[in-house]
């Protein structure tokens, strides 16, 4: 059994959003970057829950990312996970990411590929699914069980209006969220063992963007708050009736 | 041509397929050319119907297989159809199914593709599409640089816009690739609105103390006909089921109306809800973050207030 979870590097949840360069650039400038939590807390954790279960498992992570994400990367295999893999490219198009990752995934030959079911900043939910058209396999989103019994696994997933239970062979790609596992905390045996656990770097492969972050802005801050006597909730009615308009 | 994906559940179209069609009709008004829906599976709903939100021609692939996700029958089938109708936008809604399937098509069409988008492409020069980032505390203007393009819209970003026509049912015949997965179960939440969909919502958070006391929270969603969500605290502890979990590691909503119940407004709670229209805090804590937020605001004890609120609220219903 083989597995890769995809690792991104995302700013910590309460990092000020504030941008630079003609606001072309998110200002980076004191922000504490983390794992993104889904790719932490669910992803990873279920792999190293399957490891626990089955120690002949091998994990291997896979960030793309520059310099500044192998930080990160070490943070991830304090936790746990086998070896990782940094492919250094720092591009945001979803389509450049999910190309170099399936290169990796193609020399790895692994059994189950896990992603975060988004990153926290630039919430594409896109490179699962990617994946899955590049490498020819079976997706299953907004898993929230996974469970595995010899080639099979069955996930449970949610759907519109419920939750749905699949089983599917192996190689399998899907996409983690709350549910899938316990969050943990990194112990200082992980920690001084990541040390010395391998990161590979590799060169990029040759993809072309097809979309470009041309600018941010911000949304226009609201105006205040209207307080409403608590004794008065006929007047929050009417002015969610007459002046909102919602109800 | 511009591509609408409908999506359905329980052979019923979704209502973020019709924005998704809305804003497809738009799209295709402004670069001059048709627009046009794809329907998979055996729906129920009326096709016909799909004209009143801009579709002219509706494609429809009647295999009941089709009626539950399978992102890579779905994807390789929907690709295909773009190919055939010379599609040069393909338009999803943003939702469950939308988010598995979208980036799977735009892999296989070749496409650039923007998830989350929330306006109308700018096509003055090239063609950019607007997005919420970091989760909604931000917006950022794509670039899109391939001849065919994906947009996946955000919910509840562009509203249904209505015509006076019918569309034109074609069907299609195509070979349906085998299945990747076999579902075993589905377990349906019966009776609730979906989160997602609902126009309205009543939240609530660890400022009301326990499970048991949530009673005055379902009343005032009741009476509003409202969805329920909370706070990640009231998830964790079981208070509440997980699918109710609002914020940036929850679900993302965009209601017309959002009411949070003792709630403080944490940067994360926010993150989640901070697309709503409109929002209503109740808190008995008047320096808590949430009130920033706000809309309305009711200082208060949620004990006190919301029975009042939901009194006021069946008052009102009642005079109609
Ligand atoms: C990485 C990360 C991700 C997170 N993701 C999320 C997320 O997705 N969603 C989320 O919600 N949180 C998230 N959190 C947690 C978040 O930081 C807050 O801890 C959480 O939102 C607080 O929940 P709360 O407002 O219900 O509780 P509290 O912060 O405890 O607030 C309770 C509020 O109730 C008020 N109150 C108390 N009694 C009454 C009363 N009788 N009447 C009226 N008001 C009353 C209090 O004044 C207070 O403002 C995340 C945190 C981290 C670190
Ligand atoms: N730069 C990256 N390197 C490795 N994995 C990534 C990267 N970006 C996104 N992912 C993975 O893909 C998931 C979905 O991300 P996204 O499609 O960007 O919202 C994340 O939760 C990660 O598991």
């Amino acid at each position: 059994m083989k597995i890769l979870v995809c690792i991104s590097k995302t700013p910590d949840t309460t990092a000020k959003i504030a941008f630079i360069e003609g606001n072309t650039k998110f200002d980076e400038s004191g922000v504490q970057w983390i794992i993104n939590p889904y790719d932490e807390w669910y992803a990873l954790v279920r792999a190293i829950e399957l490891k626990e279960k089955d120690p002949a498992t091998i994990i291997h992570l896979v960030t793309v990312g520059g310099v500044d994400a192998e930080s990160i990367i070490r943070k991830a295999l304090a936790l746990g996970g086998d070896e990782a893999i940094r492919i250094d490219s720092t591009s945001n198009d979803s389509f450049t990411i999910a190309d170099q990752i399936a290169q990796v995934a193609k020399e790895g030959v692994y059994d189950l590929i896990l992603t975060g079911k988004e990153t926290i900043d630039y919430n594409s939910a896109c490179i699962g699914s990617m994946l899955s058209a590049l490498l020819d396999l079976p997706f299953i989103s907004l898993a929230d069980h996974f469970e595995l019994n010899g080639n099979t696994a069955t996930v449970k997933r949610e759907i519109e209006s419920g939750v749905e239970t699949c089983e599917v062979t192996l190689p399998v790609i899907v996409s983690c969220q709350k549910g899938m596992a316990e969050q943990r905390i990194p112990n200082m045996r992980g920690i001084m063992a990541a040390r010395t656990k391998p990161l590979k770097i590799v060169a990029p492969a040759v993809s072309s963007a097809t979309t470009n972050i041309s600018q941010f802005d911000l949304p226009p801050s609201k105006s205040g708050v209207k307080l409403i006597d608590p004794e008065n909730m006929d007047e929050l009615v009417k002015l969610l009736k007459e002046e909102a308009k919602v109800i | 041509m511009v591509l609408v994906y409908i999506d359905q559940a329980d052979q019923q179209i979704k209502k973020a397929s019709l924005e998704a069609l809305s804003y497809g009709a738009a799209l295709a008004k402004e670069i001059g050319c048709a627009s046009e829906a794809l329907v998979f599976g055996t729906v129920k709903d009326p096709l016909a119907d799909l004209g009143k939100f801009g579709a002219q021609k509706v494609h429809q692939l009647k295999n009941e297989t089709l009626n539950s996700l399978d992102v890579k029958v779905h994807s390789t089938l929907i690709a295909t159809v773009a190919k055939n109708l010379n599609a040069t936008v393909v338009v999803f809604a943003h939702n469950i199914n939308g988010k598995a399937i979208a980036p799977a098509v735009s892999v296989k069409l070749g496409a650039g593709i923007v998830t989350g988008a929330c306006s109308l492409p700018n096509t003055q020069n090239g063609f950019v599409v607007r997005k919420t980032v970091f989760s909604g505390k931000a917006f950022a203007n794509i670039k899109m640089e391939t001849p065919i393009k994906v947009i996946a819209i955000n919910q509840n970003s562009f509203g249904l816009v209505e015509y006076n026509s019918a569309a034109t049912i074609v069907e299609i015949k195509l070979d349906i690739p085998p299945a990747s997965i076999k579902i075993t179960k589905v377990e349906k939440i019966e009776g609730e609105i979906p989160l997602t969909e609902a126009n309205l919502v009543v939240s609530g958070g660890r400022g009301l103390k326990g499970p048991e006391n949530w009673g005055i929270l379902l009343d005032l969603a009741k009476a509003l006909g409202a969805a329920t969500a909370c706070s990640r605290p009231v998830s964790d502890t079981d208070w509440r089921p997980h699918h109710e979990h609002v914020g940036q590691t929850g679900i993302q909503i965009a209601p017309n109306l959002y009411i949070a119940i003792g709630i403080s407004g944490a940067i994360q709670h926010l993150a989640g809800v901070n697309r709503s229209k409109t929002i209503v805090v109740i808190n008995k804590d008047p320096e808590a973050p949430f009130f920033k937020a706000a809309d309305y605001g009711v200082v208060g004890d949620a004990f006190e207030v919301v029975p009042k609120l939901t009194a006021a609220v069946l008052k009102a219903k009642a005079a109609n």
